[in-house]
């Protein structure tokens, strides 16, 4: 039984509850940090890329002792057909600098880490709790939560909900609709394991290394996806994922898609030889901008997936989260130093702040892209990959066909598949889209 | 090619797990013809925790559930099933994640 009264309560221990918890407890806030998992980090789920840039507003030596996989160099996309890969590949020794900007992590060993600084900073930090509800006063303003222990109701001035795409509390008490189908993804992802030198050699790396590959295609079946492959230490995390609705609408069981994409002949050789030791499932937020609920209320705000900030064009998901927590932590703290109460009114600083940042104004630019890719998802995910694949075989295959009539040809098969006007229409809207 | 693909038994296989014996944390409604949704599942869901009976019902079996909500969007509202996460410290526990 908890008596003691908080300054704030976060819901869940993954990036964003972190960041935000940390970010109080060390300005000397009475946190308490509730999160259902045996241990943080052991529901949640990335692919996973740390951007440095994000944590070292919050912890800024975190390079000393978090567990670190690989700092990337290389970066590959690839547009995919059943039999190719037609690949644009960026890879700089720039990336090879005293603080490098992107690493590769493994999520329960990172949370882990980022759990112990929060307890450092000063947080209460209780694991095997589910939060089954938000405490409400007479006139609805959240005061607390009821969890699964015995002893009923723990009281704070201000919920935090960092409960992740899938939380149960908000969308129950009404403050934000259940996020739709279809801007929602479902990823599954395996963890192959190999030794060091192996993908070192694999893909070319020094020690310390890292490669990413981020393919679209037919790998995708028809429906909006993205496969991705991270290299870590001594893993190799791969995995791909598409939209709730298209799973839905196609039919596609996710293992055996996963399955596909793993044999495919670019993929298989990267990943012989190993061990897989977990394979894991989780939601990602595909809706962008549009898709943000309501972000604050009487007694509480919500940040990271829950609030469905993720940038699916950038796959940036983890940062928005960090940084959307750390500033409801800042915004939180401003509200308690001028002596104001935790209301509605004065938690707008929250969304206030939010939108001065990278993150509001990334999702925003970004606002029409998901109706487009998940609208268009065919042609922009199985045929225009086709196409591709079959100008470029046809332009490195040499058979005494003339140039002229390649060019032709694949200038006819680009006519056909989407005709002209679908060609000039697909290409402004995209450009207007990214924008 | 030949597609090896593995039996999602072999993959739930690599997981860990501390199950709430008893206490499922999802629950299909009973009904004598399912939904496109709840149909749906029987081949969306990752873990392949919904199965058709020979009554052709949809059944669960959330043992080997990961926790990741797609049945819950697609069917909770419809009141299909009841979604709840299992109580603190059960269900799955990534390793890695």
């Amino acid at each position: 039984m908890i008596t003691e009264r908080f300054d704030a309560i976060v819901v869940g221990a993954g990036m964003s509850g972190n960041a935000a918890a940390y970010t109080m407890a060390s300005q000397g806030m009475k946190v308490l940090q509730l999160e259902r998992g045996e241990y943080p980090g052991s529901k949640n789920v990335q692919g996973a890329i740390l951007y440095a840039n994000m944590l070292e507003k919050i912890i800024p030596d975190f390079r000393d002792d978090a567990p670190l996989e690989r700092h990337l160099v290389e970066q590959r996309l690839w547009v995919m057909d059943d039999t190719s890969h037609t690949g644009l590949h960026y890879r700089s020794e720039d990336f090879n600098e005293a603080k490098p900007n992107r690493y590769t992590i493994i999520r329960a060993q990172f949370d882990k880490w980022f759990s112990r600084k929060v307890r450092e900073a000063g947080a209460t930090v209780l694991c095997e709790t589910t939060v089954t509800e938000l405490v409400r006063d007479a006139k609805g303003k959240v005061v607390g939560v009821r969890t699964d222990r015995a002893g009923g109701e723990i009281f704070a001035d201000v919920v935090i909900l960092a409960e992740g795409v899938c939380g149960l509390l908000g969308t129950r008490a009404g403050l934000r609709e259940m996020p739709k189908p279809k801007s929602v993804a479902l990823a599954v992802k395996e963890m192959h394991f190999l030794p060091e030198e192996v993908i070192e050699q694999r893909f070319g790396l020094k020690a310390g290394e890292g490669c990413v590959i981020e393919a679209v295609g037919t790998i995708s079946r028809n429906m909006a996806g993205l496969g991705f492959l991270y290299t870590n230490k001594e893993s190799i995390s791969l995995g791909i994922g598409c939209l709730v609705s298209d799973f839905a609408a196609m039919m596609e069981s996710p293992h055996v898609v996963l399955d596909a994409l793993k044999n495919h002949p670019s993929v298989r050789p990267l990943i012989a030889g190993s061990e897989v030791k977990e394979y894991a499932a989780h939601l990602i937020p595909e809706g962008g901008y549009k898709a943000i609920p309501q972000l604050f209320g009487d007694g509480w705000v919500v940040v990271g997936d829950a609030a469905q900030l993720n940038n699916a064009v950038h796959r940036e998901g983890s940062n928005l989260a960090m940084t959307s927590g750390r500033i409801a932590a800042e915004a939180i703290m401003q509200v308690k130093s001028r002596k104001r109460p935790m209301t509605k009114q004065n938690l707008v600083l929250y969304k206030t702040m939010l939108e001065k940042s990278f993150v509001m104004k990334d999702l925003k630019k970004y606002k029409d892209m998901p109706a487009l890719l998940h609208t268009s998802s065919q042609n922009f995910f199985t045929t225009y990959p086709r196409l591709m694949s079959h100008a470029a075989q046809s332009f490195v295959r040499v058979d005494g066909t003339p140039k002229l009539d390649k060019e032709k040809a694949t200038t006819a098969a680009f006519v056909k598949a989407r005709s002209r006007l679908g060609l000039v229409s697909d290409l402004v809207r995209l450009a207007l889209a990214w924008r | 090619m030949t597609i090896a693909v593995s039996r999602i038994e072999e993959k739930l296989y690599q997981n860990r797990y501390l199950v709430d014996s008893g206490r499922p944390h999802i629950k299909v409604r009973a009904h004598s013809k399912p939904s496109t949704n709840l149909l749906a599942l029987t081949r969306v869901c990752p873990a392949q925790c919904y199965e058709l009976n020979d009554n052709g019902q949809v059944e669960i079996t959330a043992d080997g559930c990961m926790e990741c909500g797609t049945c819950r969007l697609l069917c909770e509202a419809s009141g299909e099933i009841e979604w709840n996460y299992p109580r603190g410290g059960f269900g799955v526990l990534f390793k890695f994640g």
